[in-house]
């Protein structure tokens, strides 16, 4: 339910909405977006960031919250930990139980590891990831009016021309094969009667290019491989996030886990490692609410880099320009692209139109913010919080009744739950922290990249690797990502450890980390990963003693 | 900008039998946050999609017992709750590539289908509010195609699985439905199937070593001036 306030907007948001049918605002051209983004974008804010002080990326600009964990002492003191006790063996250890970990698991099994020789080390439960909650879509270019060549264009375009071109060309070569892949496991995707995909737009899209399975597209594809990584018996180790890599001096042997339940450190012992641990969203860069799951505290990132891993592009944050900003309890939450792609127009206080629905996500968020602080045209919530309009109810006017339901049930459900028709009334918005577009570099083997070119036996998928998206990923492309390189990782990590043996195993590389924060003062008590945020309330922290 | 924070209003919650005061119009999960408790399990994607916040509730003087969860359900005064972060229940294995289809599929690997009352607790049950046992009459009729449909918003939290009197675990029966669907029933993409030969062929592949190499002005030229496929044209009738 709304409150009375918003009563007058919404009615000008109705009175305007017959001629705004008739007519979009022009897409913004190159220059007038730069401006924009300089001014309006939190990228652009320089005091949000700084230097890296140590490590092989060393002088990279990152945001203070990635340089917070990356500038931090390990968990553990190394010379504690025994590592004379294997606890678990594996051909290919995963660490990281989402979309791009279960990909990489099972394309390690097609590629000849028996599965009690896969090992998939999760920090929640198995599919707890931001592959589970990606809403509108997967992109591939597979109709006669499109091609790799231009999904290519339009990826390194909306990248802002930053991006990896060996990667990108992966990415778009791929993507008609892993929806080949996934219509073979039974993903159910939204087709017509005659079989044909439907696809939609999505922001910076120049074909119609986005596969959708409802609004529950992620889960939907996450819950298929998860049903196939239990059928084939490949073991998973829930609750388990691993705190630290270990090597033999040369290359990656295993990694150590810890219980998140009883405390336990676990040894483990591998031939060939994968890391898909996802982003950083719980990091809440700039204090930002977040779209991301419980879990995404770039726990990979911090424990790569201290191995030698290079980071690029970390210094872009995706801010997906429609979170939730009103009610209350869900501000922050995705409402998918999906629904500006259907039609919904992004619409000011007095209900007119500011930007085309469908800019690339760095430039329509950046708008938004604009018109709500810059231009004074945003609707106030009772909190005072921000936002602008997302006029749903058009999209029923545009595609017919039902079709909210139908395509957006998850939206219309959560919108439901909390006393709001979007079918009857249009939603409020506001940017909210989406996505890592960098990460750690990867090569189109999704080989890990050191100071002196790949670190041996060491892999990466998905949103913790950095070089596809540029500075800028678009929609659709992340969770095609985690597949693509899922895939590669997978293949690659299984045809590596076929031909290796089980190395020693060390913490040396994490007692060199703490001689080089040590020299560069930084504080102690900064430690990482921190595998969870806490959101304990503050008057209980205040009196909380740790005793037992 | 900031409005004048208002009086905070409180509610009482019994988080399993234990008082906690916490501010009203908080979501079950921020509460059990406000009120102390940091999670490992029980929290997941904290949007509605992961199905880890299951959440069992009773309200003062109301018989009912409420299943929702925790992220999507607001706290009311006098709510009595727990959480049921797992369910135990046994999931078929099977190959999907050596499965027929037909309407014996899904009692063979769930035969305790037969088991269903028709009592409406699952559809009770279900925070996703899922025509839970209908589906399930589908799959002991052998209707795959409607027991994929009525449950594809299933985000498989468990809790029809833990109320059910004859211990179907419904959510694990409409996961192979749902992938039966989709691999066997599911007309396949035709368009699909040919752009996978062509990469396949490498038809691309010289256009696109060619786009790998071209300069960032080149390539910025190239998308400035890329034409975009209009709006407008709707796509004609859809699926279902």
């Amino acid at each position: 339910m709304y409150p009375k306030e918003f009563e007058k907007s919404i009615r000008k948001v109705e009175e305007t909405r017959d001629e705004r049918l008739k007519k979009l605002p022009e897409r913004m051209k190159e220059k007038e977006k730069e401006a924009l983004l300089k001014k309006w974008h939190p990228d652009y804010k320089p005091e949000a960031k700084r230097k890296l002080k140590v490590g092989v990326s060393k002088g990279e600009i990152v945001p203070n919250e990635v340089a917070d964990i990356i500038e931090a002492y390990p968990l553990i003191e190394p010379k504690e930990i025994d590592l004379s006790q294997v606890d678990y063996e594996a051909d290919v250890l995963i660490i990281g139980g989402g979309g791009a970990g279960t990909a990489a698991a099972l394309f390690a099994y097609y590629n000849g590891i028996k599965p009690e020789n896969i090992i998939i080390a999760t920090k929640l439960r198995h599919g707890d990831s931001n592959t589970i909650m990606a809403q509108g879509g997967i992109q591939a270019a597979d109709k006669p009016n499109d091609s790799p060549l231009i999904h290519y264009l339009d990826v390194i375009g909306g990248g802002h021309f930053a991006n990896k071109p060996e990667l990108v060309a992966r990415l778009v070569l791929d993507a008609p094969l892993i929806i080949k892949w996934h219509e073979e496991l039974g993903v159910m995707y939204d087709k017509k009667p005659d079989g044909e995909m439907i696809t939609i737009h999505g922001g910076g899209t120049s074909r119609k290019r986005m596969h959708s399975a409802k609004d529950y597209t992620g889960m939907e594809i996450m819950r298929v491989l998860r049903d196939e990584a239990r059928n084939i018996g490949i073991k998973v180790l829930e609750f388990s996030p691993a705190i630290e890599l270990l090597t033999d001096g040369n290359r990656v042997t295993g990694a150590l886990l810890y219980n998140l339940e009883t405390d336990q450190y676990y040894v483990v012992r591998a031939k060939a490692v994968v890391l898909a641990t996802g982003g950083f969203g719980r990091l809440h860069i700039q204090g930002f609410p977040t779209t991301n799951h419980y879990g995404a505290t770039a726990d990979g990132l911090v424990i790569a880099y201290r191995l030698g891993a290079k980071l690029r592009d970390m210094d872009s944050v995706q801010y997906h320009p429609t979170g939730v900003a009103y009610p209350e309890q869900i501000v922050g939450l995705l409402v998918t692209e999906k629904v500006r792609g259907l039609g919904a127009q992004p619409v000011n206080v007095d209900g007119e139109q500011f930007v085309h629905p469908l800019e690339p996500r760095d430039v329509e968020a950046a708008a938004i913010i604009r018109e709500c602080y810059g231009r004074n045209k945003g609707v106030v919530t009772p909190t005072g919080m921000r936002g602008v309009w997302l006029d749903s109810p058009m999209i029923e006017i545009i595609h017919g009744k039902g079709t909210i339901e139908r395509r957006l049930g998850a939206m219309f459900r959560m919108f439901k739950r909390f006393g709001i028709d979007m079918r009857e009334e249009p939603i409020l918005v506001f940017p909210t922290l989406h996505y890592q577009n960098g990460g750690i570099e990867i090569n189109e083997n999704a080989q890990v990249l050191g100071i002196n070119g790949p670190i041996e036996a060491l892999f990466a998928a998905g949103e913790v690797e950095g070089g596809v998206h540029g500075k800028n990923r678009l929609m659709g492309n992340s969770l095609l990502d985690t597949q693509v390189f899922g895939r590669i990782a997978g293949i690659n990590a299984a045809k590596y450890a076929k031909k290796a043996k089980f190395g020693k195993l060390s913490l040396e590389h994490v007692e060199k980390y703490i001689e080089e924060l040590k020299k560069a003062k930084i504080k102690k008590e900064r430690k990482a990963p921190i595998l969870l945020p806490d959101y304990r309330g503050k008057q209980v922290l205040s009196r909380a003693i740790d005793i037992l | 900008m900031a409005k004048k924070k208002p009086e905070m209003k409180m509610v009482r919650i019994y988080i399993m039998g234990k008082e906690y005061k916490v501010p009203a119009g908080l979501t079950i999960m921020k509460a059990m946050e406000y009120a102390g408790y940091r999670y490992i399990r029980g929290a997941g994607c904290r949007a509605g999609f992961c199905g880890a916040c299951a959440t069992v509730y009773r309200k003062e003087g109301d018989y009912k017992l409420y299943a929702d969860l925790a992220c999507q359900t607001t706290v009311e005064d006098g709510m009595w709750l727990v959480q049921l972060p797992f369910t135990p229940a046994n999931k078929a294995t099977y190959d999907l590539n050596k499965i027929k289809p037909d309407d014996k599929a899904l009692v063979n690997f769930y035969p305790e289908l037969a088991r269903c009352v028709s009592c409406n607790t699952c559809t009770k049950a279900c925070p996703q509010e899922l025509d839970v046992m209908d589906y399930i009459q589908a799959s002991l009729r052998g209707d795959i195609a409607k027991a994929a449909e009525l449950s594809f918003d299933c985000i498989q939290c468990g809790l029809c699985a833990m109320r059910c009197p004859a211990e179907i675990a419904h959510y694990h029966v409409a996961q192979l439905a749902r992938r039966l669907y989709g691999k066997y029933i599911a007309p396949k993409a035709k368009h699909l199937e040919e752009r996978v030969k062509e990469i396949e062929e490498g038809k691309y592949d010289e256009e696109m070593r060619k786009m790998m190499k071209k300069s960032i002005e080149e390539l910025r030229e190239m998308y400035n001036s890329r034409d975009i496929e209009p709006e407008e044209e709707e796509e004609a009738k859809e699926a279902d």
